[in-house]
């Protein structure tokens, strides 16, 4: 459910968690794409950092800037006036995914656990055009929704401690890209040859919140000659 | 001005890096923001050899590193005492000092604190990578070559290495931090303190806990008391936003404070630690005791205004000294 009104949660001293719902939801996450774009484009004074997730948006300031009173005013003013705020339209990527094999060692393991075929698993998968929720957790990670019901899968219950980067993983109604080596709990049902981060790109992080997302099947032979 | 090489890594330490105030504005792509743990200390550090408070420094724990000096340089080391050396001869700490080249600055045994910040007149000159010389270790870029010094690392220094009339500058010895075995860390409750019952609030508040040894610089581990929460809740909550000082709470119960490579999470934070209290996490040692008191946002504030206070009267005091 969408709030009416933000709930203003503190962290700390010198930051504020935007609250606009209470679910994983398009239109919780679509008024906090909104939030985080209108306060991006007219920057408040003090406010050093935004970090917008799925239902809320992190607001890192300066209490010595810029008073909490002031800055709630000027979050619940924003708030009152999305309405006006135009979001661009959101990017379609294309991520090719090489399934199963070494690169997908759990996709057998999640066709097991719904009684399907590692094929079923595929089609499943790259069935939905996939939302960004958010980027976290590591550098370009994103957190796409929503995996089909058919295959939303557990975490596994010991996470690997290293997990290579562009592995495909799925957590419950989540999918996501490893997009720096790490360790990682979700199963891993297969591997992209894309770059989600470079450090020295601009943006550094293929995706951005909002935008959308399709998996295609290739062959291990078509991932090794893939070209960016 | 070139960049001009200035310090060769001859040993390591456990762990050199290099570092700033960190890397601000890329949250929203998943960085989080590194930087030196105790910002303070790296702060007067820079300001001790003439740097502007936000050039890059050295940071080093428990068992420094061995640096010999390229050229003549000014440096100072602040932060915990690590015992260190100019050509074996012990040097004091908060203080900058005149190195010639060929010099050779080392480190003893942690005497007290954790980490100890190295400061170069004209600052570590490694290339900015989003706007930050901070190193992200657990992704592998920033600072020197994304990882920490190695033997034989040679490192730069930015612009004239500033002005060698700089050394000799002190820093109020009444400012100076003291560190103990003992911490007594302030926070503010929240933000997911009402998922919490009263007994669990209680003994965060009550009880003393321990630094384990599996704490690294993404987070600190706490050992003690089991902070449970509301028992008719989920395990873990929507992912959201963190900043460094966060206590979340995993399903174990053991909390954990999220210092600054982690920038989301899905676990509960019961409290925060405030800012002023922030420079303090990154001189608590594994097996050091910790308490928390809960304070008000004004008290919070007070304390951070007093922390900027030293570090401007400083900041005004040396720069007065650098007048013709």
């Amino acid at each position: 459910m969408l709030y009416d009104s933000p709930i203003f949660r503190l962290m700390g001293d010198r930051s504020l968690l935007v609250e606009l719902g209470d679910e994983i939801s398009p239109s919780v996450n679509q008024s906090v794409q909104e939030l985080f774009t209108v306060m991006d484009m007219r920057p408040i004074d003090g406010v050093r950092e935004l970090v917008p997730s799925y239902r809320s948006l992190l607001v890192i300031y300066d209490p010595l800037k810029i008073s909490l009173t002031d800055l709630k005013r000027t979050i619940s003013d924003t708030h009152q006036n999305l309405d006006q705020a135009e979001l661009p339209e959101p990017r379609t990527m294309d991520i090719p995914v090489v399934y199963g094999g070494n690169q997908g060692p759990d996709l057998a393991s999640v066709a097991q656990h719904h009684h399907i075929s590692p094929q079923a698993v595929m089609d499943y998968h790259t069935r939905p055009t996939y939302r960004v929720y958010m980027i976290g957790f590591t550098p370009g990670y994103p957190y796409l929704g929503e995996v089909p019901t058919a295959i939303a899968t557990p975490r596994r219950k010991t996470p690997r401690i290293l997990v290579p980067r562009g592995s495909v993983g799925i957590a419950q109604k989540q999918t996501g890209i490893y997009s720096v080596d790490s360790p990682g709990g979700w199963q891993i049902i297969g591997w992209t040859p894309v770059n989600l981060f470079d450090p020295q790109g601009q943006p550094p992080s293929l995706l951005m919140m909002g935008d959308r997302v399709r998996f295609q099947a290739i062959s291990a032979e078509e991932a090794s000659q893939w070209q960016p | 001005m070139a960049a001009i090489e200035t310090l060769e890594i001859i040993s390591p330490g456990i762990m050199t890096t290099v570092q700033d105030l960190g890397r601000y504005g890329y949250g929203r792509f998943g960085v989080a923001p590194s930087g030196a743990l105790d910002s303070f200390s790296l702060r007067i550090a820079n300001l001790l050899v003439g740097n502007s408070e936000d050039h890059a420094c050295l940071e080093t724990m428990l068992l420094g590193p061995g640096i010999k000096v390229l050229t003549d340089v000014v440096m100072a080391v602040t932060g915990g005492d690590l015992q260190p050396k100019r050509n074996k001869q012990p040097i004091e700490l908060w203080r900058s000092h005149a190195f010639k080249k060929d010099d050779v600055l080392s480190f003893g045994n942690a005497v007290s604190g954790f980490r100890a910040y190295i400061a170069v007149g004209g600052g570590i000159g490694v290339p900015p990578v989003m706007g930050s010389r901070s190193t992200n270790l657990p992704s592998g870029f920033g600072g020197y070559q994304g990882r920490s010094c190695k033997k034989g690392d040679v490192l730069l220094c930015d612009g004239s290495c500033g002005p060698m009339n700089g050394a000799g500058r002190k820093f109020n010895p009444d400012c100076i931090p003291r560190y103990s075995n003992h911490w007594k860390l302030r926070v503010v409750w929240g933000p997911q303190d009402d998922h919490f019952p009263d007994d669990s609030r209680h003994a965060f508040l009550n009880g003393m806990f321990r630094m384990s040894q599996d704490s690294d610089r993404t987070g600190i581990r706490l050992e003690g008391h089991e902070i449970l929460c509301k028992p008719d809740i989920e395990a873990s909550i929507i992912s959201e936003g963190v900043i460094s000082g966060s206590i979340q709470i995993p399903g174990d119960g053991k909390p954990i404070i999220i210092l600054g490579e982690t920038v989301t999470g899905g676990y509960r934070k019961i409290a925060t630690v405030i800012s002023a209290d922030l420079p303090a996490l990154g001189q608590i040692k594994p097996g050091d005791g910790i308490k928390f008191r809960a304070v008000s946002l004004d008290e919070a504030y007070l304390a951070l205004q007093e922390m900027e206070n030293r570090i401007n009267d400083f900041k005004c005091k040396t720069n007065s000294s650098l007048l013709p």
